[in-house]
C-alpha cells in the first residue's frame, strides 16, 4: 500500500480546515467569549464556522481528483460533489441554528456541528471499510450529541438517547458485518473485495454480512423498517440539528453506502428486473424501499406534528433515494445526488421556518403554524417553496429529482419488473402525499392566525438563509444541470 | 406568431408583478393582472392573424437544450389547434379578471395564483416536449388548490383538496405512462415526434398500456365519466372567476393532452379501447346532464352541464376522424366561453348578490325584474349552452355528431338525447331561478334594492358573448385554424388507426 501521508493530507484539508475551525470556535468562546453575553458568543461562534466551513468548500473543489492513499479514498465526481453538497448543508444548517432564541453553550454546538461536518465529507470519499466506520461514526457521535444538546428538554434528551441507542445497535451490526466481510475476502479495500467477491461462488456468510450491512444503511436513512428514531430525533432534538440530520447525513449516507454497496458489493447486486431472478441484495434494498415509501407516506397522512411529519416525509424521501440507489450502477449516480442535494436544501429550509417560527411561541403542532401569510409573509413563502419541492411540484428541484430517479428505476427492466412496480408505487405515492403536504400549505396560508398570535420579526441572517435555500430551490429546479454538470 | 411563447412569460410575470402591487392596494393588483391578461390575448390574437397554416403540423416557435443529460428540450411549438386553445385561454382570463374585480382579500396574492394558473395553462398548450407538457401542466394544479381553498365559498377546502388531489392523480398517471415510453424508446428524448416515432415500434401491448395509463390521467382532468366528480365539487366551491378558469380552460388541458400526446403517440390504444371510451362519453353526456336536472343549488347545474359538455369533446376525440375531432376542438373552445358565462351570471352576478344558489330562494325572488341584466345575459348563455343556431355550441356540437355519425350511428342517437337534456335542466334553472313566481309578493326583507350590475361585469359579459355569437355565426374563422392542423401526418397516422 502507497502511504503517501503529503498526498493524504492534501487531500483532506477541507477535514482540516473543519476541524480547525471547530478549535477555533472553541478557543475564542474560551478567550474573548467569556466577555460577551449568549447572542453574540453564538454569532461569534457561526462566524467563524461559517467561515472554515466556505474555506472547506474552495479546497473540496480545488481538491484533488482520482484514488489517494492507497485508495482508502476516492475522490471521483460522485465524491466532491457529495462534500460539495454536505458542506452547503451544513452552511445552511448554521444559518437556521443563528434564529436560535436562547443560545447555551453555542460554541460547543457550532463545534459540534463542523465535526459532523467533518465525518460527512469522509464518508463522502471513503473506500475502504475501517476508515469507513471511522468516518461513520465520527459523523453519528456528532449527531447524538447534537440531538440530546438542548438539557433543559427532556424531549431532548429522549431523542438524543433514542438516536444514541438505535445508532449503536446500527453500528454494531455494521461492523459485525465488516468483520465477517474481511474474513470472506481477505481485505479492507472496496474495490479489492469487490474484486473478490464477484469471483467467490455465493455464500451464506455474505448472504448474512450484506443483511447486517442493509440493516445499518436503513438505520443511517431512516429507511423502515429501522425508522423508528425518525419520528422521536425529529420532534424531539434543537431545531438546527434535526435539520443537520435531515439534510447533510442523509446525502453524505447515500453517497457513501452508493459507494459502498456497488464498489465493495457490485457482484453480489443480484437482479430485480424479474420476480422469479430475484437474487442478491438488490431486492432488499428493494424492499426497504418499498416499506419505506408505503410507512413514510401512510404514517405522515396521520401526523399532527409538524416534526413529525417531516420525519415521516424524511422516511418516504428515503425510499425514493433507495430507488436511485438501486440504479445508480446503471445510470449513474448523478439522479440520486441531485434527489439527495435538493431535498436537504428542502428539508433544511422548512426546518429553518420552524425555527424562525419558534421564536414567538412554539411550533410543533401543524395547527400553529396558521396564518403564518399574515404573520409573516416571507416565511409563508418561503416555507411554500420547500414544502412544493418537497411534494415535487415544478418548477421546483424536488420534482426534477422525483422525475430522475423514478426513469432511474424504469430503466432497470422497464415497468415489467419489480424496479419499474417500485417506480410506479412512487409515482403513485406521490399523489398521496400531495395531501398531506397541502394540509401545511392550508395552515400556512389559508388558515386564518389565531386570536392572540403576534406578527414573526425575521432575523436577518435566518432570513438570509431561507431565501438563498428557496432561490436555489427555484434555480436547481428550473436548471438542473448546474447540478447535474458535476457528474 | 414567434411572440406566442411570450403569453407564457407576460402571464409569470404579471403574477410577480400583482403579487408585489396587493402590497400597496388592491386596486394596484387588479389592474396588473388585468393589463397583463389582456396583453397576452393580445399576443395570441396577433398570432392568430398571422398564423400561416402549414400542412406538416407544428410549428416550431423555441427550441434549445434544457436538461441534455435526459435528452430533454425546451421546444414550444403551436398549430391550428393550440393557436385556437390560447385565444381561448386569453379570453377567458380577462374576462374572468373582470368578473373578480370584487376581490379585496387578499387581492395580490389572489391574481398572482390566477396568473401562474394562466401561465402554466399557455405553456401546456404551446408545450412540445413532453417533459415540458408536464411540467406546465403541474404547474397549474397548484393554484387551483389555494384560489379555491383561500377563496372559495361552499365546503371550499374540502372540493379544493378533492379537485387537486384528482388533478395530481391524474398527472401522476400520465407521468408513469410517458416515462414509460421514454425508456421503452431508449431513453433519447422527450419531444412529442421523437416520442412518437419509438412508440411506433413498440408492441401492441406496450401501446394499450401506455395509451391507458396516459389517456386515463388526461381524461381524469377533462371530466370524462365516471372519473368527473371532483369537477362539480371543486367549480361550486370556486369563486367566480376561478370557476371560470377551471371549468372554461383548465379542464381542455385534460382534452388537449388527450389530443396532443395520448393519441398521437399511441394510436394502437385508441384504437384498441375506442368503444369503451365512446361510450363512457356518452354516458357522461347523458349522466351528467340528467344529475343536473335534479340539482338545488344553481351553480351545481352549471358544474353538472360542464361535465356534460366536455362528454362532447372526448366524444368527438374518441371518434377519431377529423370531422369529428374538429368539432371537437371547437367544442372546447365554444364550452370554454359559454361555462364562463354561466359561471359568471351564477357566481358573480346573482349569489354575490343575494348570498345564495337555492333554487328554493331564488325562486321568490324575481330576480328577472330586480338584476334584468344578469337574467339576459343567462337566457342568452342558456341558448348558447343548448346548442341553439346562431351561438358557437351549434356548429361545434353538430360536428361531433356528424363526425361519430361515421364511426358508431349509436353513440350519436344516445348523445344527441343529451342536447335534449342539456335543453331540459337549462330551461329549468332560468325559469326557476329568475322567473320563478312573478305573481306572488315577494318575501319580507328580500325585497330591498340589490347592488347593480357593474361595468367590470358587464365589459366581461360582452366579451364572453361577443365570442360566441361571431364563432356561432362564423365558425369558419375557428375550423380555418383547426383543419389544416388535423391533417398533419401525426393526427392523420391516428385517424389510420395507427397505420401512416
Amino acid at each position: 500500500m502507497n502511504t503517501n501521508y503529503t498526498e493524504l493530507f492534501f487531500a483532506l484539508r477541507p477535514e482540516a480546515f473543519l476541524v480547525a475551525g471547530a478549535l477555533a470556535v472553541l478557543g475564542l468562546d474560551l478567550s474573548i467569549g467569556r466577555r460577551l453575553d449568549d447572542a453574540q458568543r453564538l454569532t461569534q461562534a457561526l462566524a467563524v464556522g461559517a467561515f472554515s466551513v466556505l474555506c472547506a468548500c474552495a479546497l473540496a473543489w480545488a481538491g484533488p481528483r482520482g484514488a489517494v492513499f492507497g485508495g482508502a479514498f476516492m475522490f471521483d465526481r460522485f465524491a466532491v460533489a457529495t462534500r460539495l453538497g454536505v458542506l452547503a448543508l451544513t452552511l445552511l444548517v448554521l444559518g437556521v441554528a443563528s434564529a436560535a432564541r436562547s443560545p447555551r453553550n453555542s460554541a460547543e454546538f457550532v463545534a459540534v456541528i463542523l465535526f459532523a461536518a467533518t465525518g460527512f465529507t469522509l464518508m463522502a470519499a471513503v473506500q475502504q471499510l475501517l476508515l469507513s466506520f471511522l468516518a461513520l461514526e465520527l459523523a453519528s457521535l456528532s449527531l447524538y450529541v447534537l440531538a440530546g444538546f438542548d438539557k433543559g428538554r427532556p424531549e431532548s434528551s429522549e431523542a438524543g438517547l433514542k438516536y444514541f441507542l438505535f445508532g449503536g445497535m446500527a453500528a454494531a451490526f455494521l461492523l459485525f458485518g465488516f468483520s465477517l466481510v474481511y474474513g470472506i475476502a481477505g481485505s479492507i479495500d472496496l474495490p479489492e473485495i469487490g474484486t473478490r467477491i464477484s469471483m467467490l461462488p455465493h455464500s451464506p456468510l455474505l448472504a448474512v454480512a450484506l443483511a447486517m450491512i442493509l440493516v445499518a444503511l436503513g438505520f443511517k436513512l431512516a429507511a423502515a423498517p429501522f425508522h423508528l428514531w425518525a419520528p422521536d430525533v425529529y420532534e424531539g432534538a434543537p431545531t438546527a440539528s434535526a435539520a443537520l440530520v435531515a439534510s447533510a447525513s442523509k446525502l453524505a449516507g447515500i453517497t457513501f453506502f452508493t459507494r459502498l454497496l456497488w464498489v465493495g458489493f457490485g457482484g453480489a447486486a443480484g437482479d430485480v428486473s424479474s420476480l422469479s431472478a430475484a437474487s442478491g441484495w438488490l431486492p432488499g434494498l428493494a424492499a426497504i424501499a418499498a416499506l419505506s415509501m408505503l410507512i413514510g407516506n401512510f404514517g405522515a397522512l396521520a401526523q399532527q406534528s409538524i416534526r413529525r411529519l417531516l420525519a415521516y416525509s424524511a422516511i418516504a424521501h428515503s425510499g425514493a433515494l433507495l430507488l436511485g440507489v438501486m440504479a445508480a450502477a446503471r445510470v449513474g449516480a448523478a439522479p440520486v445526488f441531485y434527489y439527495a442535494a435538493t431535498y436537504g436544501i428542502a428539508t433544511v429550509g422548512a426546518f429553518g421556518v420552524i425555527a424562525v417560527a419558534e421564536r414567538s411561541g412554539p411550533c410543533q403542532r401543524i395547527s400553529d403554524l396558521a396564518g403564518l401569510y399574515r404573520r409573516s409573509p416571507l416565511l409563508a413563502g418561503c416555507l411554500a417553496v420547500f414544502i412544493l419541492s418537497l411534494a415535487g411540484i415544478p418548477p421546483l428541484a424536488g420534482f426534477y429529482g422525483k422525475f430522475a430517479v423514478f426513469a432511474a428505476a424504469l430503466q432497470l427492466g422497464g415497468l415489467a419488473g419489480p424496479a419499474g412496480w417500485l417506480a410506479v408505487m412512487a409515482i403513485g405515492l406521490s399523489a398521496l402525499a400531495l395531501y398531506y403536504y397541502l394540509i401545511v400549505l392550508k395552515q400556512a396560508l389559508v388558515t386564518a392566525p389565531a386570536g392572540d398570535a403576534k406578527p414573526i420579526a425575521v432575523p436577518v441572517a435566518a432570513g438570509v438563509t431561507l431565501v438563498a435555500a428557496a432561490a436555489l430551490i427555484l434555480l436547481f429546479g428550473v436548471r438542473p444541470s448546474l447540478l447535474l454538470d458535476l457528474f | 406568431m414567434n411572440a406566442l411563447p411570450w403569453t407564457i412569460y407576460v402571464s409569470f410575470a404579471g403574477a410577480l408583478l400583482a403579487l408585489l402591487a396587493g402590497r400597496r392596494s388592491p386596486a394596484a393588483a387588479r389592474v396588473v393582472a388585468l393589463v397583463s391578461a389582456a396583453a397576452a390575448w393580445g399576443i395570441a390574437l396577433v398570432a392568430a392573424v398571422r398564423f400561416v397554416p402549414n400542412p406538416a403540423g407544428l410549428q416550431t416557435l423555441v427550441d434549445v437544450p434544457w436538461i441534455p443529460q435526459m435528452g430533454i428540450r425546451y421546444c414550444l411549438a403551436a398549430d391550428g389547434i393550440s393557436l385556437t386553445l390560447v385565444i381561448l385561454t386569453g379570453l377567458a382570463a380577462t374576462a374572468g379578471i373582470l368578473f373578480s374585480w370584487n376581490i379585496e382579500e387578499r387581492a395580490g396574492e389572489f391574481f398572482a395564483f390566477y396568473l401562474t394558473l394562466i401561465g402554466g395553462v399557455y405553456g401546456v398548450f404551446l408545450s412540445a416536449d413532453a417533459f415540458l407538457f408536464f411540467v406546465f401542466y403541474e404547474i397549474a394544479i397548484v393554484p387551483k388548490y389555494f384560489l379555491i381553498a383561500i377563496w372559495g365559498s361552499t365546503n371550499r377546502e374540502y372540493g379544493a383538496m378533492k379537485l387537486a388531489l384528482y388533478s395530481f392523480a391524474g398527472s401522476s398517471l400520465v407521468l408513469a405512462g410517458i416515462l414509460w415510453a421514454y425508456v421503452s424508446g431508449g431513453g433519447q428524448s422527450f419531444a412529442l415526434g421523437d416520442l412518437a416515432a419509438a412508440a411506433s415500434h413498440f408492441t401492441h401491448a406496450q401501446q394499450i398500456g401506455m395509451f391507458t395509463l396516459v389517456f386515463l390521467g388526461f381524461a381524469v382532468l377533462a371530466g370524462m365519466f365516471p372519473f368527473h366528480t371532483w369537477a362539480p365539487t371543486g367549480h361550486v366551491a370556486a369563486p367566480t372567476g376561478a370557476s371560470m378558469l377551471l371549468a372554461g380552460v383548465v379542464m381542455k388541458l385534460g382534452a388537449y393532452g388527450c389530443l396532443r400526446v395520448a393519441l398521437p403517440l399511441f394510436p394502437v390504444g385508441l384504437a384498441f379501447w375506442q368503444p369503451v371510451i365512446l361510450w363512457l362519453a356518452v354516458i357522461g353526456i347523458v349522466y351528467a346532464g340528467l344529475v343536473a336536472l335534479v340539482q338545488d343549488d344553481f351553480k351545481f347545474v352549471i358544474g353538472y352541464s360542464s361535465v356534460s359538455h366536455m362528454g362532447f369533446v372526448l366524444l368527438g376525440l374518441a371518434a377519431a376522424n377529423a370531422r369529428a375531432v374538429s368539432g371537437a376542438v371547437l367544442q372546447m373552445f365554444s364550452h370554454g366561453v359559454i361555462a364562463g358565462l354561466l359561471f359568471a351570471v351564477v357566481g358573480r352576478m346573482v349569489y354575490e348578490r343575494t348570498h345564495t344558489r337555492k333554487f328554493a330562494d331564488l325562486r321568490l325572488m324575481s330576480l328577472y325584474r330586480r338584476l334584468p341584466f344578469a337574467a339576459v345575459v343567462f337566457v342568452i348563455a342558456g341558448l348558447a349552452s343548448m346548442g341553439m343556431p346562431g351561438f358557437s355550441g351549434f356548429p361545434a356540437e353538430l360536428t361531433i355528431l356528424i363526425g361519430v355519425w361515421q364511426t358508431s350511428p349509436w353513440c350519436t342517437v344516445v348523445a344527441a338525447l343529451g342536447v335534449l337534456v342539456a335543453a331540459a335542466f337549462t330551461l329549468r334553472a332560468i325559469q326557476v331561478a329568475f322567473f320563478g313566481a312573478p305573481s306572488e309578493a315577494p318575501v319580507a326583507g328580500d325585497s330591498g334594492p340589490l347592488p347593480p350590475i357593474t361595468l367590470a361585469e358587464k365589459s366581461g359579459a360582452v366579451l364572453l358573448i361577443g365570442a360566441t355569437v361571431l364563432i356561432g355565426l362564423r365558425p369558419d374563422l375557428l375550423l380555418d385554424l383547426i383543419r389544416p392542423a388535423l391533417q398533419s401526418p401525426v393526427f392523420q397516422a391516428v385517424f389510420n388507426g395507427g397505420a401512416p
